[in-house]
């Protein structure tokens, strides 16, 4: 190959230089502000993990997700192809077309332009066809990226065929971004097709130029054709300029986001720089759509993942806030999501900021008397030793037959237990801690592991997987904290209790705390398998639905809730099961309220066939 | 004036030089579910709060609408947002955002949009 013009410059190089630079120096100062916001030890964290090895993890991360898309291919292949063309196929022509400078115009190396408008600039030989190689690999992978292209276009109207119900609303920044992206391809297809009788090409770019040339010989007319090299450069330019304020943010974010991730940095904050980064590291792909029963059930669109994520963009954060309150925090959109953005987490830090709850004299009443009411203080009471705490939880209480099961249960199995919250007990503290509310949720956390402690059991078992999340996690216990279903599971296999099989046909209901929040998947389907016969659904597992009662929304109607519950119910029966079992308080009476299967705890069929 | 035997109660929300239903009305437009409250005392007769304080929603959701603020300010946060209230609650009321309201009403002073 050899230099085709002795000049090194067409003045079509100027919009995409201008974009070039843009970009450049808006991606430094982005990257100096976000760093700059990361406090002291983020700051160090993420030093240390640039300059060790595990940077190569990062990297790998980097290159199958940001990519390759793997996560996306999990979900659907067409999808998941759709992705790789363009990420991966853009990539590989960037890299490609550096490599061509490289070997046969090294001395261009410091034009930006030139790998980019090479076919233009250089020409191949009939003596040396050395290029012929990179020519088929340039137009192998520009073939690459117009199917995916192709794709991207179907899927703006045949979304069913990409697994997706629903797909993203493109605002008017998006569709000016999306437009340059969907031509920049296209016309740099058409320009080195017709340039191909010139400096040459391979079977895409040759063939079509030979197609264009039956027609008409533009070789010797080259200053008609030169205006589709001014499009493509113009193409580059707008999708540079847009590329902040659009949704390919994320195609910048992404990487700093893994490397952060993995650095192990969290938000405490949303202006954090963490929180900047993950907010903008969001595809907007829209993945997260389908699975938000707030959607798909209720409605309510501008509360799921995808729209929250936005107005943070916006700085919206009144309309943040709200979508925050209403959500359901059932994780079902993070579990989803192919970047990883814990939405949820986020949600919590928007509430954190708005929320004004905590007051010191605010919960008093848990140690001394209040003036008011003169009832003893919560944390008075004194506890006997034991070995095993049964813990039922507030709401437990209001669907009693769990407790009572849960007290026949530990009766019969011989252990040394005391029901400690028989009387009524304080809270757990985490539905003030999803509220908003930090420093309260401190209190309550306080007395509460004061009261465990004196007790020196060994156990501590809780019916509420809202409790049993926050003891486990939150909660410094130096004893074991099990869930029912855990403890019910344990008991069985130690012999300690022993059900008759009534062949009974149950449908599991896995609640978000217990199952997807905290990872309990296979105790409850384990005890559940020694009663009756257990009958699987498409919403077993990670997959679970939200009853629509979680405790997290503070403002999402009931009317909606109900709605989603029903819903729920509908899609958990299709096979006709004799009942619905749950284990969460919460979820059993958003069920009951459907009226249209029983509802039970498991440990209320676990009780019912004990045999004593 | 017609004697009908029994006595009429002085009424609570008529007298406007003390009655302020402005955060009733605020909150309304925030939480609309509080509008269905029947004042039936199910939140409080199981509240958490209400164990150890004198603590009682469908009180406070009174004073509330009479216009009455001063006298729960004080004690509004001692709810532990723990949701058996909301749970409870026959008519489906959001117990738990009238509380965060009202709370951040009194002690921010005021209610975003
Ligand atoms: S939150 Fe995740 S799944 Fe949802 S649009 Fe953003 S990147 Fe996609
Ligand atoms: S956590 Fe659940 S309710 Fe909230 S946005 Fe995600 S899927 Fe929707
Ligand atoms: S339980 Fe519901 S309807 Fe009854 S007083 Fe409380 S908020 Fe009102
Ligand atoms: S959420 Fe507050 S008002 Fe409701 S039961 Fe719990 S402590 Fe009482």
């Amino acid at each position: 190959m050899q230099e085709r013009l002795v000049n090194s410059f067409d003045p079509f190089v100027i919009p995409y230089t201008f974009g070039l630079i843009f970009l450049l120096t808006y991606l430094f100062i982005a990257l100096i502000r976000v760093i700059q916001a990361l406090p002291n030890d983020d700051k160090f964290k993420l030093l240390k993990h640039i300059f060790s090895l595990k940077i190569f993890k990062s990297m790998k991360e980097i290159f199958l997700e940001c990519l390759l898309h793997v996560k996306i291919w999990k979900k659907n292949w067409t999808l998941g192809y759709m992705h790789t063309a363009l990420a991966f196929g853009w990539f590989m022509l960037i890299i490609l077309g550096h490599f061509e400078v490289q070997l046969f115009a090294p001395h261009r190396l410091n034009l930006p332009w030139y790998p980019i408008f090479f076919r233009y600039f250089m020409m191949e030989t009939e003596t040396t066809m050395q290029g012929s190689f990179f020519f088929f690999m340039m137009d192998l992978t520009l073939l690459l990226v117009l199917s995916g292209l192709v794709l991207a276009i179907i899927k703006r109207f045949r979304r069913k065929l990409f697994g997706m119900k629903r797909t993203t609303k493109l605002r008017w920044n998006d569709q000016i971004a999306v437009i340059a992206l969907w031509s920049i391809f296209p016309l740099r297809f058409l320009a080195e097709s017709f340039y191909s009788e010139i400096s040459g090409g391979s079977f895409l770019t040759a063939g079509m130029g030979s197609i264009f040339h039956w027609f008409y010989n533009f070789t010797e007319n080259e200053i008609y054709i030169r205006p589709i090299w001014w499009a493509y450069s113009i193409a580059l330019a707008v999708f540079f300029i847009m590329l902040p304020w659009s949704r390919f943010t994320h195609i910048l974010t992404e990487p700093l986001f893994i490397i952060m991730r993995n650095a192990g940095i969290r938000e405490e904050h949303r202006n954090s720089g963490y929180g900047k980064v993950e907010i903008y590291s969001c595809s907007r792909c829209g993945i997260c759509l389908d699975p938000c029963q707030l959607v798909s059930v209720a409605s309510l669109r501008d509360s799921a993942a995808i729209n929250y994520t936005r107005h943070l963009r916006l700085w919206k954060s009144e309309k943040a806030h709200q979508a925050a309150s209403i959500c359901l925090m059932c994780n079902r959109c993070t579990k989803a999501c192919p970047v990883g953005v814990d939405t949820a987490a986020l949600k919590l830090n928007t509430k954190h900021e708005v929320v004004t709850f905590h007051t010191d004299q605010q919960y008093d009443y848990l140690t001394s008397k209040t003036a008011e009411s003169g009832a003893e203080p919560a944390i008075a009471k004194t506890l006997e030793p034991t070995d095993v705490i049964y813990f039922a939880g507030c709401m437990t209480h209001l669907t009693p037959a769990t407790k009572l099961a849960m007290t026949k249960i530990l009766e019969t199995s011989g252990e040394r237990f005391s029901f400690i919250d028989e009387d009524g007990s304080i809270c757990c503290g985490r539905p003030v801690l999803l509220a908003g509310a930090r420093k309260s949720a401190n209190e309550l956390m306080k007395k509460n592991a004061e009261l465990f402690k004196q007790t020196n059991a060994k156990i501590l078992v809780t019916s509420c997987p809202i409790c049993y999340k926050f003891f486990k996690e939150n909660y410094d216990l130096d004893m074991r904290v099990l869930h029912h279903s855990q403890y019910i599971q344990e008991l069985l296999k130690e012999g300690k209790i022993k059900v008759d099989p009534n062949g009974a046909k149950i449908v599991f209901h896995d609640p978000c705390e217990l199952g997807r929040n905290s990872g309990v998947y296979d105790a409850p389907r384990e005890v559940l398998k020694s009663v009756g016969e257990l009958q699987s659904t498409a919403y077993d597992g990670a997959e679970s639905l939200c009853c629509g009662h979680s405790i997290a929304t503070e403002s999402l109607p009931y009317r909606k809730r109900h709605m989603i519950a029903n819903d729920a119910v509908e899609k958990l029966t299709t096979d006709h099961p004799d009942v619905l079992a749950t284990a969460c308080p919460a979820c059993k009476k958003a069920f009951s309220e459907t009226n249209k299967i029983a509802v039970k705890d498991l440990a209320e069929i676990v009780a019912e066939n004990l045999k004593c | 004036m017609i004697n009908f035997g029994y006595q009429r109660n002085e009424s609570a929300t008529l007298d406007l030089d003390t009655t302020h239903s402005e955060l009733y009305k605020k909150l309304l437009d925030k939480e609309p579910s509080a509008a269905t409250c029947i004042s039936c005392g199910t939140c409080a007769a199981t509240c958490s709060a209400g164990q150890f304080t004198d603590f009682n929603l469908r009180k406070i959701m009174l004073l509330c609408k009479r216009g009455d603020m001063q006298s729960f300010k004080p004690i509004i946060n001692r709810c532990m947002v723990c949701g058996k209230c909301q749970l409870a609650c026959p008519k489906g009321v959001n117990t738990r955002n009238i509380v965060l309201i009202l709370n951040k009403y009194l002690h921010a002073g005021k209610i975003s949009k």
